[in-house]
Parts: C-alpha cells; sequence; structure tokens
C-alpha cells in the first residue's frame, strides 16, 4: 500500500474513532463522573466500614453502650458514656466562650475595621486554624496550663466550688484546659463563616435602620443578627461538629481521666482521645470493636451536625439575592 | 413636664450612645484576643523550638533519652513519604471530580459529590483513620506507610476538590465557549484550556490541602503507626513531624520536651509557609481578576 494510502486509512480510523467516542468526550466524560462518584464512594465506604467493625460491641451490648459508665477492658465491659459526656461537656463550654468572641470578630471584620485592616486581620485569624493540633497541644501542655488555665482554675474552685461543674481540687490538664484550646481552635471556623453571613445582608437592611435614628450597634444588634441567624447559628454547628471530632490537642490537655465527675476543673476523656489512645493497644476483637464503635458514634454525630449546618447556611445564602451581596 | 421628657430622651440618648460605643470596643477587643493566642504560640515555638536547633537535627536519626544531638530526619522523610502518597491519591480524584462538579452541578451526581465533599470535610480525621485501619492495616496485616498515605489522601480530597471547583468557576465563560468554537471536544477543553488558566487556583488548594494534612497526627497514630529509625518501604510503619512531636511532648523526659519544640519550629515552619504562601496567591490572583 502507498504511503498516501496509509495516511488516508489511518485518518479515516481515526475519524470513526472519534465519531465512536465523541471526539474523546465520551470515555472523559465517563472518567470525571467515576472521580465523582469515587468520592461519594468513600463517604458511604466510611460509614459501611465503621458499621461492619463495630458489629461484635454493637451485637454484646447494644444500644446501651451508650449510656453504661464502666470501661473495663479487663473485665471486657465496655460502656461509652463518659467519653460522650467528655466529648460533649467541653466541646459546648468552647462554643460558649468561643462564639461571643467569634461575633466580635466577624462584626469587627465585616462592619467595622477600616479596609486596610480587614484583610490582614481576618488572614490572621485564619491562620488560628492553620496551626497543627498537635501544636497546639504541646502549647497548652507546656505554657498555656500553667500560666493560665491552672490560675483560673484554683481561682475557679476557691471561690464557686460550691457549684458542681466548678467542684475542687484544681488539677492542672482539665477538662477547661481541653475547652480553653478547643475555643481558640475553632474561632476561625465560626468568625469566617459568621463574617460571610454578615457580608450577604443587603446593604438596603443597614440603611433602613439607621435611618431611622438607630446606632451602629443597634443596627447590628436588632437588624443583622436576626436577619442571618440561621446562618450565624449554621456557623456555630460547624464549630461544635470541629470541636467533637478533635483529637490531639484534646488528648494532650484533658488528663485521659475516667472521672465520673461534672467539674470542668477534673481531668476527663473524650471520645477521640479514648480511640487514639487506646486504639493500638487493643488486645482482642471486642475491645477493637467498642472503640470502632465510639468512632461510629463519633461520624454519625458529625454527620448528622454537619448536614444541619449546611442546610441553615445555604437556607441564608439562597434567601438573599445575587446582587445584594457586597 | 416637658423638660422632664426632654431629660429623659436626653439621658437615654447618652447611655445609646454609650452602648454603641462600648460594644463597638468589645468587637475589636474580641479581635485582638482571638490573635494573641496566635502570636504567643509562634513566638514561644520560635524562641523554645530556636535554641536547639542545628544542622543534625536535618539530618541525624533520634537518640536515645539523655543523649544529646541526634534529629529526626526520619520524621523528615516520613512526613515527606506520607504527604507525596496523600498527593498521589488525592489530586489526580480530586481534581477529575472538580471538573466533573464545575460541568454538570445540577444533575444528581453532582449534588450527591458536593454534599459529600462538605460531609468528608466535617469528618474528624481520627474516624478517617479508623477507616483506613479497617481497609488497609487488617487486609495487610500490618501499620504501613500505605495506610497513613490513605488516610492523608480522604483527608486532603475535599480541600483539592473544593478549590479545584471554585477556581475553576472564576474563568471566564467566554474562554470556553471560544475553545469549543474551534471545534475542540469537551475533554480538550477542559483539561487544556479551563484548567491551565485555573492553575494557580489550583496549585494554592492543593498547597492548602498539603498544609493541612502534614500537621494531622491523629490518624497516623492508627495506620503508619510510627518509627524511630529511617524507613522508605511504604509496606512498613513509618514516623512522621507530627506524631513525633506528640510522643516527645508526652514523655516524661526534658531533653525530649525540647526536641518536640524543635520538631514543632520545624513542622510550623512547613505548614504557616505554605499556608500564607497560598493565601497570598489567592489574593493576588483575585485582585488581577478585578474581585477586590
Amino acid at each position: 500500500m502507498s504511503v498516501r494510502g496509509q495516511v488516508q486509512k489511518r485518518s479515516l480510523l481515526r475519524r470513526r474513532l472519534g465519531r465512536i467516542t465523541g471526539h474523546g468526550d465520551y470515555p472523559f466524560n465517563l472518567i470525571i463522573a467515576a472521580a465523582a462518584l469515587l468520592v461519594v464512594a468513600i463517604v458511604i465506604a466510611i460509614g459501611y466500614q465503621l458499621w461492619s467493625n463495630s458489629t461484635l460491641s454493637r451485637v454484646a451490648f447494644g444500644l446501651k453502650f451508650l449510656w453504661t459508665t464502666t470501661w473495663d477492658p479487663v473485665a471486657q465491659q465496655f460502656g461509652a458514656l463518659p467519653f460522650i459526656m467528655g466529648t460533649l461537656q467541653t466541646s459546648l463550654l468552647a462554643v460558649v466562650l468561643a462564639v461571643p468572641i467569634s461575633l466580635g470578630i466577624a462584626i469587627f471584620l465585616a462592619e467595622l475595621a477600616p479596609e486596610w485592616l480587614r484583610m490582614p486581620l481576618g488572614f490572621l485569624v485564619e491562620l488560628l486554624a492553620a496551626v497543627p493540633s498537635v501544636v497546639y497541644g504541646l502549647w497548652g501542655l507546656y505554657v498555656f496550663i500553667p500560666a493560665l488555665v491552672r490560675p483560673i482554675s484554683v481561682f475557679l474552685a476557691r471561690y464557686l466550688g460550691s457549684i458542681p461543674l466548678f467542684a475542687g481540687p484544681a488539677y492542672g490538664p482539665s477538662r477547661l484546659a481541653a475547652s480553653l484550646v478547643l475555643t481558640i481552635m475553632i474561632i476561625p471556623t465560626i468568625s469566617a463563616v459568621s463574617r460571610d453571613v454578615f457580608l450577604a445582608v443587603p446593604r438596603s437592611q443597614r440603611e433602613a435602620s439607621l435611618a431611622l435614628g438607630a446606632t451602629q450597634w443597634e443596627t447590628i444588634w436588632q437588624v443583622l443578627i436576626p436577619y442571618g441567624l440561621s446562618g450565624i447559628l449554621g456557623a456555630v454547628i460547624l464549630g461544635l461538629g470541629r470541636a467533637l471530632g478533635e483529637t490531639m490537642a484534646v488528648t494532650m490537655v484533658i488528663g485521659n481521666n475516667l472521672d465520673l465527675s461534672l467539674s470542668a476543673l477534673h481531668p476527663g476523656y473524650t471520645m477521640a482521645s479514648v480511640i487514639v489512645n487506646e486504639f493500638t493497644e487493643a488486645t482482642y476483637p471486642l475491645y477493637l470493636s467498642a472503640l470502632i464503635e465510639i468512632g461510629l458514634a463519633l461520624f454519625a454525630l458529625t454527620l448528622l451536625l454537619n448536614l444541619f449546618a449546611r442546610l441553615l447556611v445555604w437556607n441564608v445564602a439562597r434567601r438573599v439575592p445575587q446582587e445584594a451581596r457586597v | 413636664m416637658t423638660v422632664v421628657v426632654r431629660a429623659q430622651s436626653r439621658q437615654r440618648y447618652l447611655v445609646r450612645r454609650i452602648t454603641n460605643t462600648v460594644m463597638l470596643g468589645l468587637t475589636g477587643l474580641a479581635t485582638v484576643v482571638a490573635i494573641i493566642p496566635l502570636l504567643w504560640i509562634v513566638l514561644y515555638v520560635l524562641i523554645q523550638g530556636g535554641r536547639f536547633l542545628s544542622f543534625d537535627f536535618f539530618t541525624k536519626l533520634p537518640t536515645p533519652v539523655g543523649v544529646p544531638g541526634g534529629g529526626v530526619v526520619n520524621a523528615i522523610v516520613g512526613s515527606a513519604i506520607l504527604v507525596t502518597l496523600a498527593c498521589i491519591f488525592s489530586i489526580p480524584i480530586g481534581i477529575l471530580a472538580a471538573i466533573y462538579a464545575s460541568a454538570h452541578p445540577n444533575t444528581r451526581l453532582g449534588l450527591s459529590l458536593r454534599f459529600a465533599t462538605d460531609v468528608l470535610s466535617g469528618i474528624p480525621s481520627i474516624v478517617v483513620g479508623i477507616f483506613a485501619y479497617t481497609v488497609v492495616v487488617l487486609p495487610m496485616h500490618q501499620f504501613s506507610a500505605l495506610a497513613g498515605g490513605v488516610a492523608l489522601s480522604i483527608i486532603m480530597l475535599p480541600t483539592v476538590t473544593r478549590t479545584t471547583e471554585e477556581m475553576l468557576k472564576l474563568v471566564p465563560n467566554s474562554l470556553r465557549e471560544a475553545s469549543l468554537s474551534l471545534g475542540a471536544p469537551e475533554w480538550k477543553t477542559s483539561l487544556r484550556v479551563m484548567l491551565p488558566a485555573a492553575l494557580e487556583g489550583v496549585v494554592t488548594g492543593i498547597m492548602l490541602g498539603i498544609a493541612r494534612v502534614a500537621g494531622e497526627a491523629a490518624p497516623l497514630m492508627l495506620t503508619s503507626f510510627g518509627n524511630s529509625f529511617m524507613n522508605t518501604d511504604i509496606t512498613h510503619p513509618i514516623a512522621a513531624l507530627p506524631q513525633t512531636i506528640y510522643i516527645y511532648a508526652v514523655a516524661p523526659y526534658k531533653d525530649w520536651h525540647d526536641k518536640a519544640w524543635t520538631t514543632a519550629l520545624v513542622l510550623m515552619t512547613l505548614v504557616l509557609g505554605l499556608n500564607i504562601t497560598a493565601r497570598l496567591i489567592i489574593v493576588w490572583r483575585r485582585r488581577k481578576l478585578g474581585l477586590g
């Protein structure tokens, strides 16, 4: 066959191949769809693996796993309540402390700060989220606790010790220490999301309020915050989700102690920290299964919270017309 | 009568003015309060960690307790291997999924993908560690760098996917239309026109992802386990910088605490450096595109 014939044949083949494959679009679409599907499949696989690998423990203890307090690997008795309580107590306290500060930051960055300050300040607050968890733990353990947490704890135990939440004696590593470190760690999440919520409030809302004679603070408190309330709530829940799953920093400052009292000044234990502490030491299948079930509970909890938060934030984003955004 | 009313209203006005000033001042104070820990941590790590920083720290293996000198070269190499593995798994999948998300945002799969990305970014890293343990460590009967890489790649995946998607959205539509009108197929338009146009953004997304996983210790405790010797075999346990910090920090030895601070300095330089660079690129890019 002549060279020309070969070339013709090849180009014919190419054209036919192009027609069959949509000029390469069909296989390409297949590949990107497969990648998208894989991401979805990973989430499902995580849920499935946690569920199936915790079967032993789920069968042995049933739902009472969640509200019994005995955690005794030697007697093969497992109940996760101390960890669940520890996680909820530290995270909720952290959220209570972080919300006013984060809202203050969001208001300052969205409404008050001069233009040239907004960017660098927002930048610094966001860098708080970039510090590795284990560095927070190291700093918390050797700097923050001796310098600040212990004096505060001693003070609280002395003057408010009659309240169960602040019952003494005051330790160094404690639930309070974990809460305070968590507070610092979730401030960037809550403040960044609620700043975006404030920025999404239409300018006309502010102008209307100011025109009626409200001060700037009254405008923020009575107009902007109610307007963006569901978005702010979403931001708070995202922060809570981060706090619930935080592992290393909490493990390093909470003291890892099965203490059943309510006192924030006592050392405690959380779901994430018991997993990281005991996982590689779990010597028999039921023990490992119980730890994985704690992971399953943590997964379910953060999944629900995230769902709820996304719904709230989406709601706000949808309500605000595009052109109203500043 | 009128005088009393006027006096009252003036008083109320004064109270409102004072409330306004105080509350607005407090928001500024909140910002300062939040930034103090950042500066405190950075300065402390610099001062404490800087004291023992030496060339040996980057080139020598750890020494036993009480023996001075030594370094964390095993953890540096380990972290590099783990992050590389995470990139190998997560970058191609993340970018391809992002192309899908930007091309078909409202199909059922596109919506599920967005939801899955959101969920993935909210799952605690320790839970991802358990997952990697069950799918890699259990079948292989061994802790391994590979398992750690799988865990880190899942943690990194949502960051890569979301940033790439957002950067693809920023590319002007006219570019895409021009390419299609010249007869280029969709795939060529996506890979040769859109992706290069969004490249800086994609790279920053990858950098943010790396910065995030390079600091993760929790999932590694269940997967790559740690190793006090040099290892480059990905089927065996391997050391990592954040995990080394943890081990040194919770040990009861003073010289290990010093090493924890120095390791933290190395890790912080890496993580914050990547983060700051990536954010500066984003700012610069937005400015170039006229988005302020």
